[in-house]
């Protein structure tokens, strides 16, 4: 089952390294990972999405809980949150598909952020799935790069993840 | 305040932390920490003959004490060698700080002389580690590196230092922390009592019940306590490799080890079970067997201060995670209550049956209760030990390498007291039992100290017999001569048609008589058995010299029992070489 994981982790040197050697060293999956500072800027947030049953999920929290630098986590799967992802996409547009990609854009609710004479470069923001959607709509274009930040989440409601 | 250099705040903070040794190597990037120590530290200073000697020195004298092993090594080489020590410390849970000196700040990244990315290297083998980027931060790092090393589940910190940080022309105001505040870092300090208060209601309900501990007992200095509470149900209990001595060996209710080489009747009580009580212990593939068929009518009460070992391989019923000391205070108080209130538990008459099965089984093939080891002539390895152990009245520190001598030894040497028998049992890492030995003797002076182990162990550092000229550490070394890698022939022998692929030395072994007289040394060589005791009592009775005992045992002996593998349950072994459960 898909999880999404959330840590506070302290924002020093080999942090980020224990945590993605932990993943390596233990035979675990990372599909998607994204950090950056918070407004507390001793602390990073990171979010990273895996695979596992529920043993092995509990095994990766409480080993990543484990971490010295790991100051807090959050399964964020194991409520109601939101997750965004966001993809910068740059297609060749020239010719009749200029007029088609624009339209598919508008459809994802997507913005074209740069435009040169035969490329566009789209941003678009959801979940995983509907960047998936995306990317598969375009099939027709010629797609020349694609980035994507990785899972970014936070719960709903009152619930907070800090210190 | 004090104003002090980078290196002398190191040798400062050392001596406030209360460090008795301090094992190391010096070399190029720690040279201002060494000219600062030799200036002005109180902290004896064991210079090895090579690193991982010093880890595995600092490692002994720790299981020895409780106290942390303190490393000092050079950067580059230096810390590699480090590596195979502080990975052997770090799978057995032995607290240990590994200061490593660092290429100056300047240089890092650029591929300088000696540089190695210690804190890469060391990262998925340590419990924390340090880079110290400003000088000024040394004595709260190394107070931090103490703390994260000794508290909760122990375990090796490494602090990497650069070069300019220890520089002695720029000083520093020396103040040496009480206290660490680490906000991510909080060890349980207390069991969940409703969890415990469960755990007293199975345990006090068992028919068939076992109590399996580990080494958690013995770092968690809770042997007294769980004795207390064997005894006071009359429980069996097993110890791991990695636990004897947690629980007297020559106590009545003990069964021994457990394991792939455990004793019969204790991986048969532990099959047969119905409510396992594990301390301090993790159900570690060396004991299990296959997961899948382990002790299948059992539920199990798991007590360990890291929830990550908690059903990490085997799934608890009832998990409990903190200090063992005080969640088996927690474990007692109520047991008691509930004794008060139901006065016939356990079930005494459930107990002595199972006590008669136990006593079955003790009977049938107890290691101890009868001689499993052949009519041959030659010294076996199992009187080796049992010679050991009437000469040193059970009571002596020893060590062992890895391999069948480890083996005999953990079955044959009845540890009655915690902290006596010391060996690499995670990592399983050769080479680890002669420094260890000296981190031991150097401890304890007066104590015999006696090093069991193999030719190919013992060839891993050997070059220790130097160390042990220098600092006077007169331990006794148990060589097991078979002339084999013993334990990998054994494989071979089990699983590989006897085809006995690069496992032997052919003739080219060391007198090793000569040599460890060419450090200084003695050296006995014992061939035949009605030597033996003799030869171990000389060795003995030369308190002030370090005696090479090299004993030419029968080279076709296996360790047994042995558990079937693969596939097998803990009640499946091998009693010898043709007989199996």
């Amino acid at each position: 089952m898909r999880r999404i994981i959330s840590i506070l982790l302290e924002n020093e040197p080999g942090a980020l390294s224990r945590v993605i050697g932990l993943f390596s060293q233990r035979g675990y999956n990372i599909e998607t990972l994204n950090v950056a500072p918070t407004e507390d800027v001793t602390l990073s947030r990171l979010t990273l999405t895996t695979t596992g049953d529920d043993k092995t999920m509990e095994q990766i929290t409480k080993q990543l809980n484990k971490l010295v630098d790991v100051v807090k986590l959050v399964d964020l799967t194991e409520g109601a949150h939101i997750e965004r992802d966001l993809m910068l996409i740059k297609v060749r547009a020239s010719g009749v598909m200029r007029d088609e990609i624009k339209r598919t854009t508008d459809i994802f609710r997507g913005q074209i952020v740069d435009v040169g004479p035969n490329t566009y470069t789209i941003q678009l923001t959801g979940t995983g799935e509907k960047l998936d959607s995306f990317v598969a709509a375009m099939a027709e274009a010629d797609i020349l790069e694609v980035v994507r930040s990785g899972v970014a989440g936070i719960s709903r409601g009152e619930k907070v993840l800090r210190l | 305040m004090e104003l002090l250099s980078g290196g002398e705040m190191i040798a400062r903070a050392l001596e406030d932390e209360g460090v008795e040794y301090l094992f190391g190597y010096p070399g190029g990037a720690v040279l201002h920490i060494y000219d600062a120590l030799f200036k002005t530290s109180k902290v004896p200073h064991v210079l090895v003959r090579h690193e991982q000697a010093a880890t595995h020195a600092a490692d002994g004298y720790a299981r020895a004490t409780g106290k942390p092993g303190v490393v000092l090594v050079t950067s580059g080489p230096g810390a590699t060698n480090a590596i195979t020590g502080i990975a052997t410390a770090y799978m057995d849970s032995i607290p240990m700080v590994v200061l490593s000196g660092q290429v100056a700040s300047h240089l890092i990244g650029e591929d300088a002389f000696q540089e190695t990315d210690m804190v890469g290297i060391s990262r998925p083998i340590v419990k924390h580690s340090f880079m110290i980027r400003r000088a000024e931060d040394i004595p709260s790092t190394i107070k931090k590196a103490f703390h994260i090393a000794t508290s909760g589940r122990p375990g090796p910190v490494v602090i990497d230092i650069p070069k300019d940080c220890t520089r002695p022309d720029e000083k520093f105001e020396y103040h040496y922390p009480d206290s660490v505040k680490l906000r991510s870092y909080a060890p349980a300090q207390r069991g969940h009592t409703g969890q415990i208060r469960k755990a007293a209601k199975l345990l006090l309900g068992a028919k068939r019940p076992i109590i399996y501990s580990g080494g958690g007992v013995i770092m968690g200095e809770s042997s007294e306590l769980l004795t207390t509470l064997a005894r006071k149900l009359n429980y069996p209990v097993t110890n791991t490799l990695m636990g004897l001595g947690a629980y007297p060996a020559t106590d009545r209710q003990f069964l021994g080890m457990l394991g792939m080489h455990g004793f019969y009747e204790a991986n048969m009580a532990m099959h047969h079970s119905d409510v396992i009580l594990a301390v301090g212990a993790r159900f570690d593939d060396r004991v299990t067997n296959t997961v899948g068929k382990f002790c299948p009518g059992a539920k199990i009460i798991h007590i360990d201060i890291d929830p990550t070992s908690i059903s990490k391989t085997v799934a608890a019923d009832i998990p409990i995670v903190g200090p063992v000391q005080s969640v088996l205070q927690d474990l007692m108080e109520i047991i008691d209550n509930l004794q008060e209130k139901e006065p016939l538990l356990p079930d005494t008459a459930a107990l002595g049956r199972w006590w008669q099965q136990i006593e079955d089984w003790r009977g049938k093939h107890g290691l101890w209760t009868g001689r499993r080891y052949g009519e041959s002539k030659r010294i076996m390895p199992q009187q080796v030990i049992e010679s050991l152990y009437r000469a040193t009245g059970g009571d002596a520190y020893v060590t062992s390498d890895v391999g069948q001598h480890q083996m005999f030894a953990a079955q044959y040497y009845k540890f009655d007291k915690p902290r006596r028998w010391i060996n690499s049992g995670g990592l399983g890492t050769m080479g680890f039992g002669l420094p260890a030995a000296m981190g031991v003797k150097l401890a304890f002076p007066d104590m015999e100290v006696a090093c069991v182990t193999g030719e190919g162990s013992i060839q891993m550092n050997i070059q220790e017999l130097s160390t042990c000229t220098q600092y006077n550490t007169p331990i006794k070394i148990i060589n097991l001569r078979n002339n084999y890698l013993g334990m990998v022939k054994q494989w071979q022998d089990m699983q590989y048609e006897g085809r006995y692929a690069m496992s032997t030395y052919e003739d080219s072994l060391p007198d090793f008589v000569k040599l460890v007289e060419a450090y200084g040394h003695v050296g006995m060589q014992v061939t035949k058995l009605e030597d033996l005791d003799r030869c171990m009592d000389e060795a003995f009775a030369m308190k002030d010299r370090l005696v090479f005992l090299d004993i030419f045992i029968d080279p076709m002996e296996h360790v047994y029992p042995m558990h079937v593998a693969p596939n097998g349950a803990m009640k499946d072994m091998w009693l010898s070489k043709n007989e199996r459960t």
